[in-house]
């Protein structure tokens, strides 16, 4: 554990750093190919939408699950009498119970008789099976609330964002991340195969909720980071955020393993106790969006964002004064090209710390520079003047 | 917020007597657990969504409150205790009944008949598609108990019922929700003249005793089968084609003489020196005065024009003949009823009446079994994802275990105490997706030290100290957890409000241990973190604590008042240029 506090702590100076904005388009090309992928699967395979939102009939009954089971029961609904049973779909969950589901029935006239069918079928008491009836209209209801709220849900989340970080191009590159998770969760149920219930739209709400919050978590950093940027040359837009990912990549990975530890839970509960489920169908759906969402704030909204703000004019000149002053200071380091001197005279940024004189976190440049550095150890040993004055700190 | 680095204590004074106040409630109200949902204990919920008589068009909120008080007493009827029937949405009404799974049930809720009386114009014994009961084609339906036709291809055959017909008028009270199912097949082998579906163009209700059959309205009654029934919508002031509810006799009926709703109260008993039981009719003031002058006129006329109809769901349950005129808004209905066909007769008279029509959009029906079972995997779950998260957090931040544990624990105390008292005071019934929505919650709550935690991290990396770092490490923490639970609680919010059914219970957990979340970090963790940082342990940075140099990934903790490596100190000692780290005092000026 220690050596991940450490690799936090080098990861949160700078002194490892993986370039996750200059890496961008390895990213957005994954997520582009995913999203592809996920695309196809829906338009190819769809979704297979559960009783709930097409509407039917599904019964459940214990039972000693054995090889005929099924096509005894297939036979036994069969002959209940009810029309159009042969297309209903039979199948066992676990070995103890078996699961029939049919078109919708008539709750007073058909549900009665196919109950009675199965409960003879598997020698209960009626009463003991346990079903749920949807009627066709109300399934299409169920689809509008849900995507009403998806609406609602977007808007009114762009505003909050919008609202708390003062900036629109935040909200976007957030929203945007958010529906690239939204793509990918669909596509794996599209793909897999999964049976999608109105649990799964919770999940996926859920989710929405959840991704949000990581991206939330980084771009406090990003904006923490560059309060002050255009008032200094040390480092440009992309390389503020692009610390600040760095800075926060060991709280995202634990947020997201503290998320996703009640979840894994929730789907072993879902899918080993239970079978078939609410449960399952829940946990599966924030299991996959959970990932997804951790992935995209890192790998795709900050990206997203540096390069929106890049844009910007003064995010430009920004940028070329930073190049600018690295290429005089380049200029100027190379005859020295000392060992002595390793820490570049940029004492401004956000990690300089206080402390430097007892060794703890030295100050470091940000962002991917190839000038060595020195590790806390030798640093603490080295005799020479580990700041700057003042007077020289500020540009 | 921040002033309470002052005084940790009181704040968590403050908590304890919040809890304790809780916990009062609770023994005061004698209610420790919360109230279960359907689908934790097993029982059926029923969800009907209601349509305007007249067609579509929007729902009128009186006529549903009134749907639902009719069928909170149709269900009362039943003899079940702990049944609830709430409206939800504008247009839905949720019937819930604990521990019961009969089928009877689901027919009496979904009974949503239109009560109307006619007069009778012509009855006609049709053929059975059965071998045929005994039964007289003239007079009224002598239907016997077997003449449950098997129907073999009518798809809105109805339920079985054990109910004997009486023999004499009134015909078997019981009447399946009969409305075809849709997208099924029926087959209608002659089209019958249109006829108006709006009410407005016929024979308003004080004319529609004078009224009489055109000749288009016999020829359409001889070529009327019991199948087509609903060919003909049920307008009040347009004659009808009904069939009794064993569809042997056929029925020409005039418009409407009396509604439903002017009947006033329909109770079951048996007559003084009688032994045969009857159902006691008694109409408003106007349902009396057109109830008697729809009576003086039948009784002049012969067999089968001498009946009125009551018609429920344009399904004839009673045809009684009249002999004189009924004045008083009184009525008796006699004939061959035993005490269960009396009584179901009057409830169906009684509580027919609704003023909406209604589908049954959603039928869950759990079994005490599976119910228990999955109150089992959900418990389950939440221990399981409650030891993950703790046992994550011991391994991560070590002696911080303890701090999480504890704010979990109260965290949780408060969430179990909020759902009892809910249960209480507003109804609020757990059911499996707020359990889900609680064991997800764990996740959120945790999420919120993790962030103060590295905040503090963090901060001690900046050069702060450890103290320092937590008043400092705080202020940046909370704006960040209350975006992301304003995010979380907003997606509760919009999913509470947008939702139906069983989403519900998700979104107000989920809410609900959202704010518990800001609560417990506000009062109890925060407070409880100034408290431990003036202990030796985690103030000093113990190695188990959480809180030691490495762990915190520097050389050693910048402020700390025992400094356990002496190393650092001989080198503090010898670089001569350090200054003694101001603990207090974070070097990098500016903001907080």
């Amino acid at each position: 554990m220690t050596r991940i506090g450490q690799i936090g702590h080098r990861l949160y100076t700078g002194e490892i750093s993986y370039d996750f904005i200059g890496h961008r388009r390895r990213w957005y090309v994954l997520s582009g190919i995913l999203i592809g992928i996920s695309l196809l699967a829906l338009l190819l395979r769809g979704l297979s939408w559960g009783i709930e939102f097409k509407g039917g009939a599904d019964f459940k009954a214990p039972t000693k699950v054995t090889s005929t089971s099924v096509q005894r029961m297939r036979a036994a609904i069969e002959a209940s009498g009810v029309p159009g049973m042969t297309e209903a779909t039979v199948n066992t969950i676990g070995d103890n119970q078996i699961r029939i589901q049919t078109r919708t029935l008539d709750p007073a006239a058909e549900v009665p008789k196919v109950r009675a069918a199965i409960a003879k079928e598997v020698g209960i008491n009626s009463d003991q099976v346990a079903y749920s009836l949807i009627g066709a209209s109300w399934g299409g209801q169920i689809t509008d609330r849900a995507l009403i709220a998806l609406g609602v849900f977007l808007a009114l989340v762009g505003i909050v964002i919008w609202a708390y970080f003062r900036n629109p191009k935040m909200s976007a590159a957030a929203l945007i991340a958010l529906g690239h998770d939204l793509v990918l969760t669909v596509g794996i149920y599209a793909l897999v195969g999964f049976t999608v219930t109105p649990a799964t739209l919770i999940g996926v709400l859920t989710i929405l909720g959840y991704s949000l919050y990581d991206t939330v978590v980084v771009f406090d950093k990003v904006r923490e980071n560059v309060r002050d940027i255009k008032a200094s040359t040390t480092r440009t837009y992309s390389e503020a955020a692009n610390l600040a990912v760095n800075q926060v990549l060991v709280r995202s990975i634990n947020t997201t393993v503290i998320g996703v530890l009640p979840v894994a839970a929730l789907l072993f509960a879902g899918a080993v106790i239970l079978g078939e489920g609410p449960l399952k169908d829940l946990a599966l759906a924030l299991f996959v969006g959970m990932i997804s969402g951790a992935y995209s704030s890192i790998f795709i909204a900050t990206p997203l964002l540096a390069q929106l703000k890049e844009r910007e004019p003064d995010m430009r000149k920004l940028a070329a004064r930073v190049a600018n002053r690295r290429q005089r200071e380049a200029q100027r380091d190379q005859p020295a090209a000392a060992p002595e001197s390793p820490v570049p005279a940029l004492i401004d940024g956000e990690p300089a710390t206080s402390g430097a004189g007892v060794g703890s976190a030295t100050a470091r440049s940000a962002g991917p520079r190839s000038t060595p550095r020195p590790t806390a150890d030798d640093s603490v040993r080295r005799p020479q003047p580990q700041r700057r004055p003042r007077s020289q700190r500020k540009r | 917020m921040a002033s309470q680095s002052g005084h940790p204590g009181r704040t968590l004074i403050v908590l304890a007597v919040l809890i304790a106040g809780l916990a009062t409630l609770m023994a005061v109200s004698k209610n420790w657990t919360p109230k279960l949902g359907l689908d934790l204990r097993g029982g059926t919920t029923i969800t009907l969504t209601a349509k305007n008589t007249s067609g579509s068009g929007a729902v009128d909120p009186t006529s549903l409150d009134l749907a639902k008080r009719i069928i909170q007493s149709r269900v009362d009827s039943l003899g079940v205790g702990e049944s609830e029937v709430t409206t939800a949405g504008d247009k839905q009404i949720v019937v819930s009944v604990p521990n019961v799974q009969q089928d009877e049930l689901v027919r009496l809720v979904g009974q949503t008949a239109v009560l109307r009386f006619r007069a009778v114009y012509a009855a006609e014994q049709i053929t059975a598609p059965t071998p045929e009961p005994t039964a007289s084609a003239s007079s009224a339906p002598t239907a016997s108990a077997s003449a449950q036709p098997t129907a073999g291809a009518s798809q809105t055959a109805k339920a079985p019922s054990t109910t004997p017909s009486p023999s004499s008028q009134p015909s078997a009270s019981r009447t399946g929700n009969n409305r075809p199912l849709p997208g099924l097949p029926t087959a209608p082998p002659q089209k019958p003249t249109p006829r108006p579906t709006v009410e407005g163009k016929g024979t308003p209700p004080d004319k529609a005793i004078d009224w009489q059959p055109s000749e288009v309205d016999q020829t359409d009654f001889a070529n009327f089968t019991c199948a087509d029934k609903e060919k003909f919508g049920d307008v009040s002031d347009q004659p009808l084609f009904a069939c009794d509810d064993t569809k042997t006799v056929k029925y020409l009926l005039g418009p409407a003489l009396i509604e439903g709703k002017q009947l006033s109260s329909a109770i079951a008993g048996v007559p003084q020196n009688d032994v045969r039981w009857v159902v006691n009719l008694e109409f408003n003031s106007d349902g009396a005065t057109a109830f008697e002058t729809a009576t003086r006129a039948i009784a002049q006329r012969t067999d089968p024009q001498n009946r009125f109809a009551i018609v429920l769901d344009a399904v004839v349950i009673s045809a009684p003949s009249v002999s004189a005129a009924i004045p008083g808004g009184r009525a008796e209905i006699s004939g061959n009823f035993n005490q269960k066909s009396a009584t179901q007769l009057a409830n169906v008279l009684k509580y027919g009446a609704l003023p909406l029509a209604f589908d049954v959009s959603e039928v869950a029906n759990v079994s005490a079994t599976l119910g228990g079972e999955q109150l089992r995997a959900g418990i389950i779950a939440g221990i399981i994802g409650l030891a993950l998260v703790v046992g994550f957090c011991f391994v991560y931040y070590r002696g911080l275990g303890i701090v999480v544990v504890a704010s979990l624990g109260i965290a949780a105390m408060i969430t179990y105490a909020c759902m009892v008292l809910l249960g209480g005071s507003v109804g609020f019934a757990l059911n499996l997706a707020g359990i889900a929505g609680a064991i997800v919650a764990i996740g959120v709550t945790a999420d919120s030290f993790v962030i103060y935690f590295e905040r503090i991290r963090d901060e001690v990396r900046e050069g702060r100290s450890l103290r320092t770092a937590i008043e400092t490490g705080w202020r940046r923490a909370r704006q960040t957890i209350l975006i992301a639970d304003t995010v979380s609680l907003l997606s509760a919010l919009i999913l509470f409000i947008l939702a139906i059914g069983s989403v519900k219970g998700f979104a107000f957990t989920l809410g609900l241990t959202t704010m518990i979340d800001v609560l417990v970090v506000f009062t109890f963790t925060k407070p409880l973190m100034s408290l431990l940082a003036r202990t030796k342990f985690y103030g000093g940075g113990h190695r188990l604590s959480g809180l030691d140099p490495a762990h915190l990934g520097v050389q050693w903790l910048p402020g700390a008042r025992t400094r356990r490596t002496p190393a650092p100190a001989t080198r503090t000692a010898g670089t001569g240029a350090a200054p003694i780290p101001g603990g207090t005092t974070p070097a990098r000026g500016g903001e907080a």
